[in-house]
């Protein structure tokens, strides 16, 4: 008698051995019949034959040292090429001598943006990250910025207004004094600046030469216009979405037509208008920024976008989830705020985030108005006559750099899956 | 006996020639219906009577269209004040929890006493881990509702109801979505609570409970309420042929 287990314990045995380690995978699932195991060996042979193309070509028969495009004929990939022009294709015309700004603006926007991807920094950090992630960015490319007294005077109105609707209730009466104070503050500086009242005064921070956005190009353009086309598009988007599914028609009938023009139309015609048509509407003497009108046809065309994928979301919701917040008392704001939208972003993490790299490569197409983002100043790169001949190494690059970019957001969707539903799990 | 012990009591929810159409459907047909405090009544009815409708009507999870509803004072109208003002009276105890699956077993709980009573989050954490032990699932309280069963999660939803210090506590078929074994579970807790001498209203179907705890029992039918009295009386001598049929399917295999 082998079988003295324990009273109610069951004896396991270990699998046979074709069904576990790497035979028994193998087995399964490259040579189960004569047809797949044909397949395997042709693939893998297929595989390795361009593998080992692509090796030659880009490794081993690779020139680096050329300095001209002659020089590397009849080698492999003209690497070299990248090597004399990576400055034009990174920072595009932006004073060759000052390009050390446009890397730091990028290690900012860069740092700010893996810092916004932690979550346990998704509270109020959040603002203080994003001010100082942007103010430095900014001011390194620009060079010299002035902060006008409106601007001060708004975020007064604004702290001031979100401490008395956070802390009412909450808080001594002294310290909402203190709140209702300083809102008011904001609101009557305003007022008076808006009126003429208060003189049109700045407090200026120049401690670099002036750099027009004109002059700006490459990746820096590429990450400033997906990170804050996407930043400022992701909340509006929310708010289109919500008040598509508005019990109030009007409110209702402007986000669904607002919605339905924007994705009726292709990107390049809004980025075109943006450009030509919309100075034509604005009176004279008045204009805005060309990357600023750019940056703003992104916001808009995304934001429609995300409206219809976290609308998704939001429908996925069962009808209890919205019953129980009423029935606990909580208000429209509350209800969104605290139940519904934390179910709804969580539904919609992965068509979110692919809706966030289409837009990362859709602002390549700034370039038709003369806007020299990433992929076009790879182009440039290969205007010199010296090098031409080789766009495949140029833009084999460029994707190179964007697969990193894409693939980053894509692993960082997964990982967002994976935690925000620790736990959670039915 | 128990109608007449409370018969001098105020009522805390009074319901007045209430009329609702869903479309052309005539869902609740002139409901005249007085709550004491602490009464407990069961309101029993085949599917689509309307019962279910009754009770949602008190804190405007549904909208009547005809006839008033006065709870605790506040009449119901279409301000928001008013509504808010009464869901915070009454909790209610839903057929399928409707726990927020995002957050933890405590953060449920806490969650409307933090931001629409404004208490301060240790009370309430205090107050809400007090309650989880009423309903015996403190150990629970850091675990996500999808982790939990069936009845620790509607035990969970009513201390989450209870977590407002509510007036009165409306369950709308608080056992249905059960499996069979964890029924008692939660009928024990709303026992419980009717000892305590909560006002409640109870959509149910468990016979048992309505001859254990209920004040009043209330027959509808198509939209009406066709026969109320204390349980004794009405399972023993139903004078609607309603309601008899009624009885004769549901208690047929008890």
């Amino acid at each position: 008698m082998t079988d003295a287990l324990p009273v109610g314990e069951r004896r396991q045995l270990a699998p046979p051995v074709t069904e576990s380690g790497a035979f028994g995978w193998a087995r399964k699932n490259l040579f189960s019949s004569w047809a797949n195991g044909i397949t395997t060996v042709v693939l893998v042979a297929a595989i390795a034959w361009i593998a080992s193309w692509f090796v030659g070509w880009a490794i081993l028969d690779a020139n680096v040292t050329a300095s001209t495009g002659s020089e590397c004929r009849g080698h492999g990939a003209c690497w070299a090429l990248i090597l004399e022009k990576y400055r034009l294709i990174f920072f595009g015309t932006f004073p060759y001598d000052e390009q050390w700004r446009p890397l730091l603006a990028i290690v900012s926007m860069l740092a700010m943006l893996i810092l916004t991807c932690d979550r346990r920094m998704w509270n109020a950090r959040l603002i203080l990250i994003w001010s100082i992630g942007s103010f430095v960015t900014f001011l390194l490319m620009f060079g010299q910025i002035t902060l006008p007294l409106s601007l001060f005077l708004f975020v007064a109105l604004a702290v001031g207004g979100l401490g008395m609707i956070l802390r009412a209730g909450i808080a001594r009466p002294a310290e909402l004094n203190g709140w209702r104070a300083l809102a008011a503050i904001g609101a009557i500086g305003l007022v008076l600046r808006l009126t003429g009242t208060l003189p049109a005064w700045g407090l200026e921070i120049a401690p670099f030469s002036y750099v027009e956005t004109g002059l700006w190009g490459g990746l820096p353009v590429t990450i400033i216009l997906a990170t804050y086309g996407l930043a400022f598009a992701f909340p509006y988007g929310i708010l289109l979405a919500l008040g598509r599914r508005s019990n109030l028609p009007l409110i209702k009938g402007l986000c669904v037509g607002f919605i339905e023009l924007i994705r009726g139309v292709p990107l390049i015609s809004l980025l075109i208008m943006a450009s030509v048509m919309l100075p034509l509407f604005l009176p004279q003497g008045m204009s805005f920024d060309k990357f600023l009108r750019a940056q703003v046809a992104v916001i808009l065309f995304a934001g429609a976008y995300i409206a219809e994928t976290i609308r998704g979301g939001l429908q996925s919701l069962p009808k209890g989830q919205f019953e129980a917040a009423d029935a606990m008392g909580l208000n429209y704001a509350q209800k969104t705020l605290l139940i519904v939208l934390p179910q709804a972003l969580r539904v919609v993490i992965p068509p979110l985030i692919n809706t966030f790299i289409g837009f990362f490569k859709d602002t390549s197409l700034v370039l038709i108005i003369g806007i020299f983002d990433f992929l076009n100043t790879a182009n440039q790169a290969l205007v010199d006559p010296a090098w031409a001949g080789y766009p495949g190494e140029v833009y084999l690059f460029a994707a190179f750099v964007y697969f990193i970019f894409c693939y980053s957001m894509g692993r960082y969707s997964k990982y967002l899956e994976v935690e925000l539903n620790k736990g959670t799990r039915r | 006996m128990a109608v007449q012990k409370l018969a001098g009591a105020a009522p805390i929810i009074t319901m007045r020639g209430v009329n609702k159409w869903f479309g052309q459907f005539h869902v609740l047909s002139d409901i005249n219906l007085e709550v004491r405090q602490s009464e407990k009544i069961v309101v029993c009815g085949p599917s689509g009577s309307g019962k279910s409708t009754l009770i949602r009507c008190i804190n405007r999870l549904e909208e009547h269209q005809k006839g008033d509803i006065i709870v605790d004072g506040v009449t119901l109208s279409n301000d928001v004040k008013h509504i808010e003002a009464i869901r915070r009276e009454v909790g209610m105890v839903f057929q399928s929890f409707n726990l927020f699956p995002h957050l933890t077993v405590l953060d449920n709980l806490t969650l409307a006493p933090i931001w629409v009573k404004k208490m301060p989050k240790k009370d309430a954490d205090e107050f809400a881990m007090a309650l989880l032990k009423r309903v015996r699932i403190p150990e629970q309280a850091l675990k996500y509702p999808g982790q939990l069963s069936g009845g620790q999660q509607q035990r969970v939803a009513i201390a989450r109801a209870l977590c407002m210090r509510p007036k009165v506590m409306l369950f709308d078929e608080p056992t249905s979505a059960l499996d069979p074994e964890m029924v008692k579970e939660v009928l024990d807790v709303m026992v419980e609570l009717a000892r305590e001498g909560m006002t409640m209203l109870v959509v149910t179907h468990e016979m048992g409970f309505a001859r254990a705890v209920a004040d009043r029992v209330i027959f509808m039918d198509q939209g009406e309420i066709v026969e109320q009295n204390e349980p004794e009386e009405f399972f023993a001598n139903p004078r609607n042929e309603r309601t008899r049929t009624f009885l004769g399917q549901i208690l047929h295999h008890h």
